[in-house]
């Protein structure tokens, strides 16, 4: 059968991997870029009080719409709020929401992926064709429908992101797992008697798991970009929380008088973005390298 | 197996799981709280519109005569009627997906463009300094929010320099194609980052086979070799990912239109979500997995066509 | 006799961020016109870097760093790259190890024929059976089918035939062949020599012929050069070498393979590996694997030294090997 099975978030995956050698960035280079813009990251997200401005709710009507300067590094919106205090404050709904959204599809894809590729059969057949029924929707198509049926607010977007998610995590331990059960060494291992749940746990969970951790680094960033896209549609996080995708969802009707508004948390947005890709990046080809 | 028969069986295999996915929107309906009737109706309806409807889907009978009920909907088009806009789900749906499916088109070109250009001379550079900008304009590009390069687009080119409208789709073809060149280069953007990536390391492997070194050997002229050998071979897995990236478009489109105020099905879903028009929303979520279907099965096809190692069965 | 081609001093090295790979160090030999000149050696002694040097076909990293290449009088090597695409096919063409990896997977056999055609400008009429007559002369029948069917659809003999027939397409007058039956079955080897063999009588080439198997050498090749760290080690005419082999890296070899004509039929592999190329040894590169090393061996290496008419071998001991005696009766 010719299947193609691949799709946009497994590309970035054998894109990812694929790339042997960077020497602007080198092996550890983009792992350590990714790192400290991560790390960054992580500290806005643990400390926003030390390093904003403002109270990124307070209202100051006198201040509205206010140019960047250094009273307010990133401007004001419309309600006299800083947007680098909101901008700051959101770094750990959006890093948690990224994290989140990935880590449970991680786990659930992987338990199945492990199960069906190992133990094949009626299994592994349930599996492929409710791979196939979810694989018929566009990610964002199938997420926003579900949070319309849930409606808006982050938890069902939670949700959604975790049903549609697992699907690509079950899809790449399977292949990993089918092609490790073949190896002679597993074979041994079920002449030697060894039980089913030692052969999953110690010898075919970590071979298998290695490739779905590399793509879970990519993966936060479309979970990030995901949750920020509800929210700028008024479907994930609720005002006034500050998100950066609701700041963005707040300038739109100013894009013509303050752009800032606009455009500092989509900035933030993509620093967040790169660091993980990198770090993604990185460990890829450690674990590649290691593999060797 | 010849390619008409291999047709047919696919689209024997899409029958099952259409009848799923199909399953799955109508139970996900009835997972609103609420009955489907006031759901679809709204509460604003009247008691005899709402008996008119639950004669009309059956829900005075068992479950599956319901669902037979909806299937029967399904394939003779009707889709039912829209809470909000009060005509035909099928009318509102096939004005707008002109807009869609220009605003795909263009994605498309776009991405391909961009990829080729980009992916094809970092493959051929590959470590030197080009390929390192191109993989980490790649790199950023794919963690870029659509929706905010959308709107910085939108400042920078229609605000600051007037040469796109804000938004909005127009009345004539002229204005359309105006209207759509910002969305689509948006759009495109993620997409021609994974092509270009896809396109460079296709570019690197094939650079290290025998076969284009024996090509060279034959006393064939560079031009050739590349075009015959190195592209020709790079682009197998290029044009499916395109191919398959055109299915995710839909998903983008989305929220692209709604950036830039496009009067599409993507656009349509969200409206009708904010209305909580039941009818359209599950009309259009129908439509989107016909055509990722559709385009599945077209890319298997084409993947065939383009690698005759593939076999067809 | 006419050389057709001679190679002086080649180096030919791999430069990688933090080592080079020295494959090819200062390669001297000459093909005659109309000979069969075998390059012999373990698999990674330079073998291959130095036939891909010929065709200036070296990939990145790898680069040809001195000496000449000289072809009908003209040195390879001072072309520019449009003119050597020039001499590539009609006068030297190559044959590859893997013919599963050297016809492109994607193309059929017609279209990677017709474009080894493609600088005769003949009409298509003509093209369609030239392209049957070669397919024809290296044995594969119904051609007339065969030429739309793609690489995976032949038979691994049947595509070594098809690279054969695409690479003499031209009618070169030197042919390289790397490996060119190593990755077939034994069987099928045998048909593939008897095939090059006869093409080589019918067409009057001259072929450097790159193998690791004696055996091959022997029906095959005129002369021959052995291989070792991207050195020659020995030279002579094959009768010469298999009769009075006279470098232990060359007695080695005869020892490791199987030979059912004579009474102590034992294999003595050798024991060892070779050395890194990346960082060679200042002596003898054979002298941890030698039977016959002393002291000077590790130190310094001996220089490659003609020891009888056309006998060349790079040994400080060859007094040693005098009564050494080879696999055949001279």
């Amino acid at each position: 059968m010719s299947k193609i099975n691949i799709d946009a978030k497994n590309t970035i995956d054998i894109s990812l991997s694929n790339n042997k050698k960077t020497p602007l960035l080198k092996r550890s280079m983009s792992i350590n870029v990714g790192a400290v813009m991560v790390s960054i990251m992580l500290v806005f997200a643990i400390f926003p009080n030390l390093i904003a401005t403002h109270n990124p709710t307070d209202i100051d009507f006198g201040a509205m719409l206010q140019a960047p300067s250094s009273e307010h590094y990133f401007g004001t919106d419309n309600y006299g709020r800083d947007i680098f205090s909101r901008v700051v404050y959101s770094t750990r709904i959006d890093l948690t929401i990224g994290v989140i959204a990935t880590i449970v599809p991680l786990i659930v894809g992987t338990i199945l992926g492990l199960l069906a590729g190992y133990y094949g059969r009626w299994i592994d057949t349930i599996l492929m064709r409710t791979l196939d029924v979810f694989m018929a929707f566009p990610f964002m198509v199938l997420v926003i429908a579900i949070v319309a049926v849930l409606g808006p607010g982050i938890n069902n977007v939670y949700i959604a992101i975790w049903l549609v998610g697992w699907k690509y995590y079950a899809r790449l331990v399977r292949s990993k797992v089918l092609v490790i059960k073949n190896s002679e060494y597993i074979q041994a291992a079920k002449v030697l008697g060894y039980s089913d749940a030692r052969i999953i746990l110690r010898h075919i969970l970590p071979n298998a798991i290695s490739s779905a951790i590399v793509f879970a680094a990519s993966d936060v960033v479309m979970c990030m970009l995901a949750a920020a896209s509800l929210s700028f549609l008024g479907l994930g996080v609720q005002p006034p929380t500050p998100e950066w995708g609701s700041i963005i969802a707040d300038g739109r009707a100013y894009i013509s008088t303050a752009w800032w508004i606009t455009a500092f948390p989509g900035l933030f947005l993509v620093i967040a973005g790169t660091g993980f890709s990198l770090f993604g990046d990185g460990l890829s080809d450690l674990i590649r390298t290691k593999g060797r | 197996m010849s390619t008409l028969n291999y047709i047919m069986k696919r689209i024997l295999q899409i029958i099952p799981v259409m009848i799923i996915v199909t399953i799955l929107i109508f139970f996900m309906i009835r997972l609103i709280p609420g009955d489907p009737v006031t759901v679809l109706l709204g509460e604003k309806a009247t008691p005899e519109m709402v008996k008119l409807l639950t004669i009309k889907m059956g829900l005075d009978k068992p479950i599956y005569i319901q669902y037979l009920f909806f299937m029967k909907g399904l394939v003779t088009f009707d889709l039912g009627n829209s809470l909000h806009y009060k005509i035909p789900v099928f009318d509102l749906i096939n004005k707008r997906f002109v807009v869609t499916i220009t605003l795909t088109f263009f994605t498309v070109i776009f991405s391909a463009l961009i990829s080729f250009v980009t992916g094809y001379m970092a493959g051929l550079k590959k470590d030197k300094i080009e390929d390192q900008i191109i993989r980490m304009g790649a790199l950023v590009a794919l963690s870029m929010p659509q929706f905010w390069v959308g709107l910085i687009l939108l400042i920078a080119f229609a605000v600051k320099i007037n040469i796109f409208p804000v938004g909005g789709w127009g009345t004539t073809w002229p204005e359309h194609l105006r209207a759509i060149i910002l969305p689509a280069f948006t759009q495109s953007l993620m997409t021609a980052a994974l092509l270009a990536r896809n396109l460079r390391n296709g570019v690197v492997d094939t650079l290290k086979m025998d076969f284009v070194d024996f090509a060279r050997s034959k006393g064939l002229d560079e031009r050739s070799v590349k075009r015959d050998h190195i592209i020709r071979n790079a682009l197998i897995s290029y044009i499916t990912l395109l191919s398959m990236r055109m299915a995710y478009m839909l998903g983008g489109s989305i929220i692209i239109e709604k950036v830039f105020a496009l009067p599409g099905i993507g656009a349509l879903m969200i409206d009708s979500i904010y209305s909580r028009d039941y009818a359209v929303i599950q009309a259009v979520v129908i439509i989107f997995a016909v055509i990722v279907i559709t385009i599945n099965i077209l890319t298997d096809i084409a993947y065939s066509f383009l690698d005759p190692r593939v076999k067809l069965d | 006799m006419k050389k057709i081609l001679e190679i002086n001093g080649l180096v030919t090295s791999f430069i990688l961020k933090d080592e080079t790979i020295q494959a090819v160090q200062d390669v001297s030999f000459y093909v005659n016109q109309g000979e069969t000149f075998g390059l012999v050696g373990e698999s990674g002694c330079g073998k291959s870097a130095t036939c891909r040097s010929v065709l200036r076909l070296i990939r990145d990293p790898g680069k040809i760093l001195n000496g000449e290449i000289i072809y009908k009088g003209i040195d390879l090597l001072k072309l520019t790259d449009e003119e050597m695409v020039n001499y590539r096919g009609s006068e030297i063409a190559m044959i590859f190890q893997e013919p599963m990896t050297a016809l492109n997977p994607v193309l059929t056999i017609r279209k990677q024929i017709y474009e080894a055609l493609k600088r005769q400008k003949l009409s298509k009429n003509d093209m369609e059976i030239k392209a049957i007559n070669l397919l024809k002369k290296v044995g594969i029948s119904s051609p007339e089918q065969r030429l739309d069917n793609y690489p995976h659809q032949f038979s691994g003999g049947m595509r070594q035939r098809a690279m054969i027939a695409i690479s003499l397409a031209s009618e070169p007058a030197l042919l390289v062949a790397d490996e060119p039956t190593t990755a077939l079955d034994v069987t099928i080897q045998d048909q593939i020599i008897k095939l090059i063999n006869n093409l080589k009588i019918e067409m009057g080439m001259s072929i450097i012929l790159v193998t690791h198997d004696l055996g091959v050498v022997a029906q095959m090749c005129d002369r021959v050069a052995v291989m070792y760290a991207g050195k020659i080690m020995e030279s002579a005419d094959t009768l010469t070498l298999f009769s009075t082999p006279r470098h232990p890296y060359t007695i080695g070899l005869m020892n490791s393979i199987p030979h059912t004509d004579k009474e102590h039929g034992k294999l003595i592999p050798i024991e060892g590996n070779p050395p890194n190329l990346s960082n060679p040894p200042i002596g003898c590169p054979f002298e941890p694997r030698c039977r016959y090393s002393e002291e000077i061996c590790k130190t310094k290496e001996a220089e490659l030294i003609e020891i009888g008419e056309g006998h060349k071998s790079r040994c400080h001991f060859i007094d040693k090997l005098i009564d050494v005696k080879g696999i055949i009766e001279k």
